[in-house]
């Protein structure tokens, strides 16, 4: 992978190539860098915010892991959707349809048959997340086909109708318990479908688990350690799907890619049949959606319609627009700073503002909370902001959005170049011909 | 011969337009359908399904006049959206929460006419956030207080025209140049502000907000609902003012040739800003009045009735021709006929669903509207 | 102004570039309209094989929608596009690319966020890492890499024909409007094309530039390759190019050499009546 920013690689024209190779190695490992040091930030901030609000170990503990499984998830998916809208420029909205495909598939194929809420046919685990993914592409292909030729404000219109279809279409009643002669695929409708259970809880059950849970049990308490190993897993998916990005963007493909998102007519004219480059990428997006949303909203035993409503694609939007949408680095850093700053951030610390300032019960009105200013007690108005922080949030989300699209479209990591090619372009010198360009 | 020649073109017809033919198809079967139920008449087909069935005439006009008032709320709020989608060359994800704005700000004026005096101020110019006064004890209607109804429809615009050229201000016209899609994001980072603003003031509570007593009367031997009746005539009037702006003042033509194109207005030297100032007005007027009207009708409130009513408005305006007023309203039809005419078939889980899927389709195969690449005119 | 004949005045007779393979494209009875507006109106010539032949007209006249029709950005109304003995009438873009005719556009098109190196890569037919799973899956991988490095070469003595190498590493959006120009004409032959189309390459290229350009332009010529040149500017035909097409009103109103194209009375007629306009 080699990454460097337009400014780094400006100044070095024409030195040495040896020093611009080493620099180019450099830089890339600042990429990786600036990814861990992202997140230890976040986490140093929110261990300081927990103690701050009389929490323990544990507590802090619980905060990290349910904040690393969120960077994992929203990861994942801020890749999937760098791949469609950042490298190619398809304006996909429909995020949060494709992954509920994917989940409801995973979950239709490998529930139990006798679950309480739908109904599934029972097959391991691995086939149904297989079978999420490819149903998540098939989708893609059906939208693909005949959208894909559309503007892209049209293509956003077009994804976001699809995936309210689909949102209602596994929302319905009819559908809830719908059976073929012996199988059952029903998906539980309004009241949520159960799924199959984390591979990883099995883990605690086994010697392995005992030596874990007495090991890290004197701090940590078991439900911690458990969510801790489902995290793990996740954090190997963002890596596996990074990786595969990252060798996606790095080649002649990428290439095509990117050449199809600045100008579509310069690439055809180029002899490059854009159509099925195009529904390529928009499969290959789609399942890795569908795999996002099994490793996240999958996971949790229970997924009902309401976890796939429009705000899910928005807050991926988001997240990747923060990081700088065209970079996989981008991506994750965006996603960390989401997570971290504007969708657990503003609620922990509302908590513990509340906590600390004993600001009494909310007013349960906007009015209640005016009314004590005109006698100068702005206690009942604080206790209504903290009270309704969860609306505060949405609103400072909209903001951000609207400040970094006036101000920073390029995202918070600034203008970005991860070349397109499965080599550095440098002038290849003739004392090196087979160095420094190894396969990534 | 002649019969073979119209075989012949039939059969390019079908080869060279299948959707059309199929879409053709289907709305022939369905007519047929809809007259043999409305007849009484079954047939029975394969698998125990039939063709034709029971339908009262009763039943039937009663979906009809739903989709008639729904299909108005669509066509109200779409001329907005339509008229910016065109103009200022962008789709605009917060026109729903426009409507919302409408809804609140507009009852909050009426509840406090009505129900002066009862009740604390707070309670009704919030819209009833929390408990207090009753929607019958306040006595919003257009039976017991019909000024307070009309107040409500003036403030709604007045109110909802002030927020979306602050809007403008702030959040578009600094990149008034920077293509559509930026401008699409900024919007949806505008309409979670907006929507998330109103339900810090007003609250997240559903609640009923319109006085229902003696709201069903008889006219002339037909049972009424006063206030679809109201919704009714004050949707149709503002249609009818919007089209004499359009066609006999100076101002209309000219946003009627920035719809057409951008360029050549401002060569021929037509103030932009002026009449972009002018689209927000008379958009943001007509989709605050759409939400106060459609509060009016079902009786109740939420700050997120603009939101889930967003796509459908899309779906009016992207069936009419984007940039068409007219297109707006005959969309706004159609999907309010297709969103309530087509329980006769299907389950009530799935009319929004087959309402997007028309709009995708048109997208996809029609996307200058079905009524052709008729412009603002 | 009468509406001009369909027929070529000054037309070289056609037995003389019947021959398929010394005529690698012509246009036939091509017609294309616009909601009513008829840009190219019956447009008939043909392009002999390693020739610099030049396409002018006033402003207008069609040419660039002749362009895109041949090209494949428009699909004409009727009329027939023969490349290297194949029609190719109405086939997409990338088709007509792959056949070897490839183009450049009036408005440079350069990919503005890709820097020159990448814009060159992108160029060449046959790229195996164009698949999918071959630049993914780590076996197949090496192959693209081993196809890379020679492309790599390519693109740099590329780059040293140009004279581009000291803005390779740069953004084409940073380039000024002549490198544009010059960058686009590189990439166009990094497709290693039969035939080339250049839709007004020296259109906003300051005079030292345009030099180079028609260097570059007459070196490859004198490599074989067959050149169309759109031109709004009479002088840079009437000095460059062996075989002139003039178009009027969307029809072929005069062609042959330059100097007698440019004694052609409907010719300067055409001209001095958008002059007066």
């Amino acid at each position: 992978m080699t990454a460097e920013t337009a400014d780094g690689s400006s100044g070095i024209d024409g030195e040495d190539p040896s020093i611009r190779d080493i620099l180019a190695t450099e830089i890339g490992k600042t990429d990786f860098r600036i990814v861990i040091s992202t997140m230890l930030a976040i986490y140093a901030l929110f261990i300081v915010l927990t103690f701050l609000g009389g929490g323990d170990i544990n507590s802090a503990g619980s905060s990290i892991i349910r904040l690393t499984f969120l960077f994992a998830a929203y990861g994942i998916l801020t890749l999937a959707l760098n791949l469609h809208w950042g490298y190619t420029g398809l304006f996909n909205i429909g995020v949060a349809g494709f992954m509920a495909v994917g989940v409801y598939t995973m979950a239709i194929v490998s529930t139990s048959p006798d679950a309480v809420s739908g109904t599934g046919l029972g097959l391991p685990l691995i086939v149904g997340v297989i079978a999420g993914m490819i149903m998540a592409a098939l989708v893609g292909l059906v939208a693909a086909v005949p959208a894909l030729r559309l503007r892209a404000d049209y293509l956003a219109i077009v994804t976001l109708g699809l995936s309210e279809i689909i949102r209602l279409t596994l929302n319905s009643a009819t559908l809830s318990n719908w059976t073929v002669s012996v199988f059952g695929f029903g998906t539980g409708g309004g009241s949520g479908i159960d799924l199959p259970a984390r591979p990883t809880d099995a883990l605690l059950n086994t010697a392995f688990g005992d030596v874990l849970v007495d090991v890290l049990g004197t701090f940590l308490r078991p439900s911690v350690i458990r969510r801790s190993l489902w995290v793990l897993v996740m954090i190997g998916f963002v890596i596996a799907v990074y990786w595969l990005l990252v060798r996606v963007g790095n080649s002649p493909f990428g290439r095509v890619l990117k050449a199809i998102r600045e100008d579509e007519l310069v690439a055809q004219s180029l002899g490059k049949d854009t159509r099925w480059f195009k529904i390529k990428v928009f499969m290959l997006g789609c399942a890795l959606m569908g795999l996002g949303g099994i490793l996240w909203q999958g996971s949790q035993g229970y997924v009902s319609p309401d976890s796939f409503r429009p705000i899910v694609t928005f807050y991926v939007f988001v997240a990747l627009i923060i990081g700088g949408s065209g970079s996989n680095t981008g991506s994750l850093v965006g996603s960390i700073l989401f997570v971290g700053l504007l969708f657990e951030g503003p609620r922990t610390l509302a908590n513990i503002v509340s906590g600390s300032l004993s600001l009494g019960s909310a007013p349960g009105t906007f009015a209640g909370a005016m009314a004590p200013l005109a006698s100068l007690e702005i206690t009942p108005l604080l206790a209504y902001f903290m009270n309704n922080i969860s609306a505060l949030r949405f609103i400072l989300l909209g903001v951000v959005l609207v400040i970094i699209m006036q101000r920073r479209p390029e995202g918070v990591l600034g203008h970005r170049t991860e070349t397109a090619a499965a080599i550095s372009l440098d002038r290849p010198g003739p004392a090196r011909t087979n160095g420094g360009e190894s396969d990534e | 011969m002649d019969v073979s020649d119209v075989i012949t073109r039939g059969k390019v017809t079908i080869r060279e337009q299948p959707l059309l033919a199929i879409a053709v198809l289907a709305t022939a079967l369905l007519a047929l359908d809809l007259l043999a139920r409305l007849a009484g008449i079954e047939v029975p087909l394969a698998g125990g399904r039939t063709f034709g069935g029971e339908l009262s005439m009763g039943r039937f006009s009663g979906l009809v006049w739903n989709g008639i008032i729904v299909g108005l709320i669509f066509g109200l709020a779409g001329i907005g959206l339509s008229m910016t989608y065109s103009i200022l060359n962008f789709a605009n994800f917060s026109h729903g929460d426009l409507v919302t704005t409408g809804a609140f700000t507009g009852w909050g004026a009426a509840l406090l006419v009505a129900g002066w005096g009862i009740g604390d101020i707070g309670h009704l110019l919030l819209v009833r956030p929390g408990s207090g006064a009753s929607p019958n004890e306040i006595g919003a209607s257009i039976v017991q207080a019909p000024l307070s109804i009309l107040i409500g429809v003036i403030i709604a615009a007045l109110a909802t025209v002030v927020v979306a050229v602050i809007i403008d201000r702030i959040v578009y016209k600094p990149m008034r140049d920077r293509g559509g899609i930026p401008l699409l994001i900024a919007s949806i980072g505008a309409a979670l502000a907006l929507r998330y603003i109103l339900q810090f003031v007003y609250g997240g509570r559903n609640r009923g907000v319109t006085s229902t007593q003696d709201v069903n009367t008889e006219i002339a031997g037909f049972s009424v609902n006063m206030h679809e009746l109201t919704l009714v005539i004050v949707a149709i009037s503002l249609m009818l003012a919007m089209h004499f702006m359009l066609q006999r003042t100076k101002l209309g033509k000219a946003m009627r040739a920035m719809a057409d194109n951008k360029d050549l207005a401002l060569v021929t030297g037509i103030p932009t800003e002026r009449v972009v100032t002018a689209t927000w007005v008379l958009g943001g007027a007509l989709a605050g009045v759409a939400g106060y009207l459609y509060v009016l009708e079902r009786g109740t409130i939420e700050f997120n009735i603009g939101w889930f009513l967003l796509l459908f408005i899309f779906a009016a305006v992207i069936l009419g021709g984007i940039g068409s007023i007219y297109g707006a309203i005959a969309g706004g039809f159609v999907i309010g006929f297709v969103h309530e005419v087509s329980l006769i078939w299907i389950p009530s889980d799935f009319n929004a669903a087959a309402a997007f899927l028309i709009m995708i389709l048109v997208l996809l195969y029609r996307p200058q509207g079905i009524f052709g690449g008729v412009t603002t005119a | 102004m009468s509406d001009a004949t369909t027929e070529p005045a000054e037309a070289a007779p056609e037995s003389e570039r019947s021959l398929s393979g010394d005529v690698p494209l012509r246009v036939e009875n091509l017609r294309k309209t616009f909601g009513g507006i008829v840009a190219v109106d019956d447009a008939s010539f043909a392009v002999e094989a390693g020739s610099l032949t030049g396409l002018i007209g006033p402003n207008g006249a069609g040419k660039s929608t002749t362009f895109n029709c041949i090209t494949g950005a428009h699909t004409p109304d009727s009329g027939t596009v023969t490349f290297q003995g194949e029609d190719i009438t109405g086939r997409r873009p990338d088709q007509i690319a792959t056949e070897g005719l490839v183009r450049t556009f009036q408005i440079a098109r350069e990919l503005e966020e890709m820097t020159v190196l990448e814009n060159l890569m992108l160029a060449p037919q046959g790229q195996i890492g164009e698949q999918l799973w071959r630049s993914v899956t780590p076996g197949a991988r090496v192959e693209v890499i081993e196809q890379e490095r020679e492309l790599r070469e390519r693109v740099w003595e590329t780059v040293d024909f140009f004279e581009i190498d000291h803005i390779a590493h740069d953004e084409a959006g940073t380039l000024s409007g002549g490198q544009r120009k010059l960058l686009e004409m590189a990439r166009a032959m990094m497709t290693e094309p039969d035939m080339l189309l250049l839709d007004e390459p020296l259109a906003g290229v300051n005079p030292t530039l345009e030099e180079k350009l028609l260097e570059r332009i007459h070196d490859l010529r004198e490599q074989g390759y067959t050149f169309l040149l759109v031109e709004h500017d009479m002088d840079v035909i009437m000095e460059n190019c062996e075989h002139v097409i003039v178009m009027h009103q969307g029809s072929v109103l005069a062609e042959g050499e330059p100097s007698m194209v440019k004694n052609n009375d409907r010719v300067i007629e055409a001209y001095l009546g958008e002059i007066d306009v």
